[in-house]
């Protein structure tokens, strides 16, 4: 695989206690790929991107982020290295107003220093946001809070976005802005990996995806190759 | 009705003396989710920090106040850095352990160190009053306290508001994950919000040294009053704690009045357990 690589994972397990988690995963993510992760419930998706955003260290296997191991950094310092999870179930401040989610995101030294700039960006993006910024985060609406997840976690000025499940209870018409801006993000520049269950919405914009059943990876390839029946043996293991 | 308007105005000023005495418990709970049993030994210790430089140095209690707030500050942080934040997790037992073996220690420590007899930090603000008509007058020490407490939970309310460490601190205490997430270190921001809560700790040990008595074991006292304070006004609020000291200070002064000197710890309660009763989050407390 090239060199260049954004993401290179090998041989990881991860353990919650003695559960074991994850079972040597290994997947690579290309500079500027979106690659779709899907699998069902408990298959391990959002143990894999909670384990590369920091939030789990793995007890055997490497990570490596743009040529340098990061396997044991913990979430603040990944954040700073340029890879922020948008995490499952928006998970935005409730109790703090719009602007001062997006603040948060910017909360690195680094990304302090520019957030007037990525606000204007974010706005630009998601003009909602900006008629919003006052108003508390919890009286948002379902798909508003999505976009302010994104946001939030584009304020840091990433490299690579981790996007958990970011069309969970979402109305059709939602999950499709919110899909075109995902792309809208891609052409910018930005590595994306997107953890779905939704499996015909997460492959429409993929390059690359992985099945994942049971914490290991059953079946990787380009979404063209991806027939929906070899798609369905894996995701249910049949 | 002689003297009525004298214990109302007493009791309101008592009531920012209460409220700063609060506001460090009342924080840390809605921040950390912490009840820190040691929160009036603390304000004690700090007491006896300011006896000590105002015999060594000859300085006015107040002037102290200009070294304690960063010395408590600097408690608050490694306390919890190095010892609370280990404890910290699903249960809220543990660290309501630790903190009340800390009270122990600190209790012990300053009883060794300083022996039981009562102290207080003397000047000459004590004896000062200026009178407003003929039967009121304003004791210059109360509204002294009065304007500091103000002050500290102004300045604090500041800067959980605008600053980004305030807002990374209401961050963390909104969802730790999410924050952490967003690059916050919320071992770090725990740590400087109890720094933040036991300065102002501090502030409250120098003020209530200088218009009380106080010996080793006094913190628990205050500890009571600060809880009382925190269940009337509601928890994490800091406007709550502002009202809530002055309800409980009044209510004790007021019971005083009527009933006689020996209800007044009595009549402070009873309004605790009415408000508990009638509103149990507290009468600004969320729902």
């Amino acid at each position: 695989m090239p060199a260049g690589a954004a993401i290179q994972v090998g041989g990881v397990n991860v353990f919650y206690g003695d559960f074991h988690a994850l079972w040597d995963i290994s997947l690579e993510v290309g500079r500027g790929e979106i690659v779709s992760i899907i699998g069902s419930n408990g298959s391990g998706k959002s143990t894999l991107l909670n384990t590369l955003a920091g939030q789990l260290t793995p007890r055997t296997g490497s990570i490596t982020y743009f040529g340098e191991s990061i396997g044991s950094l913990p979430p603040h310092e990944t954040v700073a290295k340029g890879m922020v999870l948008v995490p499952e179930g928006r998970r935005v401040f409730p109790r703090l107003t719009v602007f001062e989610n997006l603040l948060m995101g910017s909360y690195t030294y680094k990304a302090r220093k520019n957030r007037k700039q990525s606000l204007e960006n974010i706005h630009e993006l998601f003009p909602r946001l900006g008629e919003r910024g006052d108003q508390m985060a919890d009286t948002l609406s379902g798909g508003e809070q999505q976009m302010l997840a994104i946001g939030r976690a584009l304020m840091s000025e990433p490299k690579v976005l981790l996007c958990d499940e970011i069309s969970l209870g979402l109305a059709p018409i939602v999950i499709k802005g919110i899909y075109q801006k995902i792309k809208q993000i891609n052409a910018l520049g930005l590595t994306i990996i997107l953890v779905e269950q939704d499996i015909t919405r997460s492959l429409k914009v993929a390059d690359r995806a992985y099945v994942m059943l049971e914490g290991k990876i059953v079946l990787e390839g380009k979404p063209c190759d991806l027939t929906e029946e070899r798609v369905k043996e894996a995701y249910f293991g049949i | 009705m002689e003297g009525l308007a004298q214990d109302i105005l007493n009791g309101l000023l008592l009531g920012g003396l209460y409220a700063v005495v609060a506001i460090g418990l009342s924080t840390i709970f809605g921040i950390v989710r912490l009840v820190n049993l040691a929160h009036g030994d603390l304000m004690i210790l700090a007491s006896y920090l300011s006896l000590f430089m105002v015999s060594a140095l000859g300085v006015s209690p107040l002037l102290t106040l200009v070294a304690i707030m960063p010395i408590m500050f600097a408690v608050g942080y490694i306390l919890q850095r190095f010892l609370l934040n280990r404890v910290l997790g699903e249960e809220m037992e543990p660290p309501l352990l630790v903190a009340f073996g800390v009270s122990i220690i600190l209790q012990n420590l300053m009883l060794m160190t300083f022996t039981p007899d009562a102290r207080s930090l003397m000047s000459n603000l004590s004896l000062m009053t200026f009178s407003l008509g003929r039967n009121l007058s304003v004791p210059v020490l109360y509204l002294i306290n009065f304007f500091i407490a103000l002050a500290v939970i102004a300045g604090q309310h500041y800067f959980l508001q605008n600053t980004y460490m305030g807002r990374g601190i209401r961050a963390a205490s909104d969802d730790k994950y999410a924050a952490q997430l967003m690059g916050i270190n919320t071992q770090n921001t725990y740590a400087v919000a109890m720094g933040i809560a036991i300065m102002t700790a501090g502030v409250a040990g120098v003020l209530v040294g200088m218009t009380f008595t106080f010996y080793p074991h006094s913190g628990p006292q205050y500890l009571i009053i600060a809880f009382g304070v925190v269940v009337i006004g509601g928890l994490g609020s800091m406007k709550g704690t502002f009202v809530g000291g002055l309800i409980l200070a009044l209510a004790q002064i007021l019971g005083a009045r009527v009933f006689g000197p020996g209800y007044q710890l009595l009549c402070g309660y009873v309004v605790l357990l009415i408000v508990l009763a009638v509103r149990p989050q507290g009468i600004l407390g969320r729902g």
